[in-house]
């Protein structure tokens, strides 16, 4: 197999093949990819870097008192400094503080829409690799509808009627990522339910639902934990681009975009920290999220490799 | 062949009815008629009920979508009562200046993207190919909007270099002459398209790289330029085919993002718009020319890939 030379010759490869006449330790596939997946590199600054936020947004305020409800005209526009760690906005607003609320919004809908995204999907992919004919052409030509309609216009549309929650937000992003787990499961379903275990759960009278919970969605978990963290970082760019053209979150309850908007409006009178900083934040979070998606995926492959 | 294409175009236009079927239907669920922002917010109920009645909307939604289509397919894509002008008329005076941002953004971002990947395949872990990884997984994390924006800062209001508006001329040749204007917005959205690309790109060109031609080409002596250009370049941009067809869709919202932060007056500024205006047949003829580019996009990449790989020519 030519990933032999890539495996040898990669400096990231954790994955160290025995010596001539060596038998490697017998392992299972969970333990070889979580050890592939902890030699890399970049997968574990991804992990730290997502961590760090998860902490920042949520246990920050805890710590951190920052007004972001009430405006404080006395303390508009401030630089960075003593008060203000990172400055204030134009509403009088902490910056700091605000990045900290902002983040949470963005991060509860982006796993919010992940998360319903790839419940429903792997049902409705297992749903239809598993029932096979005219039942699952159906479904992928509902699926390949849904795919072709381009997202962004169809939740302006829907946000610009019903001004948007975390909770309404969530939801209808993650009716649209739902469309490509459904395709990747069904994909998985499709080469699981000739195997050997398949069919003797089926012959031992396994009802179809438990077939599917117990022994197909296990099996596919690799493929849909690396598409979830594809979506969260896809999710939380949308959010932020919903949020940059005025349709996004409204106040309270303010996002990394909204921030993001608000802050270009004073870009000409140099309050950089209404702008960087937060761009910043969705800069690396969404970095953090495709390098563990990129890490997950390849370790999940040496783990196929080596069954 | 034949017959794959043929199975392959129906699918196409089954997917494509479905998809102005759920359009349609959303939109009328969302809005049921564009009565009240016609007439006014003052408008009484007689006067709604009696425009939607002349107008056709009080019939139900399916006979509503026929006579939709029916008109569409006569080149008629509705009525902007907000800007008093056919739908059809707005889009023949936008499409090709959207269409010369994207395609250009495009071309662009395949021309740098295909060498790119390729020297990055052939360096792999060196400090260039590093950094290069680094700056596609930067770039490929960065909203569009904030991209645009610092490239305005640094290339417009701090070196005036190029200007922070896209060309407002109504001319498309004279948008495509004017680069003072055009470079930043082809740069947003060439940038971004450019990481995605190039780090496919570079793993496709690992992939062929690895493959036993290379190792007879370059056994058999051949200079290493030759066994670049002649055997791995092709097969390496394969998959890229696929990847273009795919990637319809973030064309399309980038260039809305794009054209909204340079006000270039284009079809996804429209769009934008008319969101705030409640433009309702903008929007829903708009929604369902991208949905055709996508699946249109799909159906082409489909082809060009069996046309131009033998081995996956399906009887």
């Amino acid at each position: 197999m030519s990933n032999i030379d890539s495996l040898v010759l990669s400096p990231l490869g954790g994955a160290r093949l025995p010596e001539g006449g060596d038998v490697g330790p017998i392992q299972s596939g969970w333990r070889l990819a979580v050890r592939e997946f902890a030699s890399n590199r970049l997968a574990v600054l991804g992990s730290a870097i997502l961590v760090f936020f998860l902490v920042f947004c949520f246990a920050g305020p805890l710590f951190y008192h920052g007004q972001t409800i009430n405006t404080n005209l006395l303390a508009t526009n401030l630089p960075p400094g003593a008060g203000h760690l990172l400055g204030t906005t134009s509403e009088g607003f902490d910056e700091l503080a605000l990045l900290m609320r902002g983040g949470q919004a963005s991060l509860e809908v982006a796993f919010l829409a992940a998360a319903f995204g790839i419940v429903l999907g792997s049902i409705w992919g297992a749903v239809a690799g598993l029932v096979g004919g005219i039942v699952d052409s159906v479904m992928m030509r509902i699926v390949d509808v849904f795919l072709s309609i381009p997202i962004l216009f169809v939740v302006l549309i829907i946000a610009v009627r019903y001004g948007p929650s975390v909770l309404s937000l969530g939801l209808i992003i993650g009716g649209y990522y739902w469309l490509v787990p459904a395709r990747l499961v069904r994909g998985e379903v499709l080469t699981l339910r000739t195997r050997d275990f398949v069919s003797a759960a089926r012959i031992a009278g396994v009802r179809p639902w438990r077939l599917i919970g117990r022994h197909l969605i296990p099996n596919a978990v690799g493929v849909m934990i690396v598409n979830v963290t594809f979506n969260v970082a896809d999710a939380i760019l949308l959010v932020a681009a919903l949020g940059y053209l005025g349709f996004g979150l409204q106040y309270p309850t303010e996002d990394w975009g909204d921030m993001l908007s608000n802050g270009i409006g004073y870009m000409q009178d140099g309050y950089w920290w209404l702008v960087y900083p937060v761009g910043a934040c969705i800069v690396l979070v969404v970095m953090a999220c495709n390098l563990i998606g990129d890490a997950l995926r390849d370790s999940f492959d040496v783990r196929l490799r080596r069954r | 062949m034949t017959a794959y294409l043929i199975r392959r175009v129906i699918t196409s236009i089954v997917v494509l009815l479905g998809v102005s079927i759920v359009i349609f239907f959303l939109l009328h669920l969302i809005y049921p008629s564009p009565a009240q922002d016609v007439l006014g917010a003052k408008a009484t109920n007689a006067a709604v009920n009696a425009w939607n009645k002349q107008n056709g909307f009080d019939r139900p939604w399916i006979l509503q979508y026929l006579s939709y289509i029916g008109n569409a397919l006569h080149g008629n894509l509705g009525y902007s009562y907000k800007l008093n002008q056919s739908v059809a008329a707005l889009f023949g005076e936008r499409w090709a200046r959207s269409l010369y941002l994207s395609g250009m953004s495009l071309l662009l971002s395949v021309l740098l993207a295909i060498p790119l990947g390729i020297y990055q395949a052939v360096r792999r872990n060196s400090l260039s190919d590093n950094t290069m990884t680094t700056a596609a997984f930067i770039l490929y994390a960065m909203p569009v909007f904030f991209l645009a924006l610092i490239l305005i800062q640094a290339f417009a209001l701090s070196l005036h270099i190029f200007s922070y508006e896209a060309s407002q001329s109504t001319s498309v040749w004279a948008v495509m002459a004017d680069w003072h204007a055009m470079t930043l917005p082809i740069a947003t959205l060439t940038l971004i398209s450019v990481a995605g690309y190039s780090r496919y790109m570079r793993s496709s060109a690992m992939d062929a790289l690895a493959q036993d031609y290379i190792k007879a080409a370059r056994a058999k002596g051949l200079p290493e330029r030759l066994v670049l250009f002649r055997h791995l370049v092709r097969n390496a941009c394969l998959p890229m085919v696929t990847l273009i067809g795919l990637s319809i869709p973030v064309l399309l919202a980038g260039n809305l993002i794009t054209e909204q932060v340079f006000n270039y007056q284009g079809l996804g500024l429209l769009f934008y718009n008319s969101l705030g205006n409640v433009d309702y047949d903008v929007l829903i003829a708009y929604t369902l020319i991208g949905a055709t580019l996508v699946i249109v996009g799909n159906l082409v990449a489909d082809i060009a890939l069996t046309v131009a790989d033998p081995r996956i020519r399906l009887a």
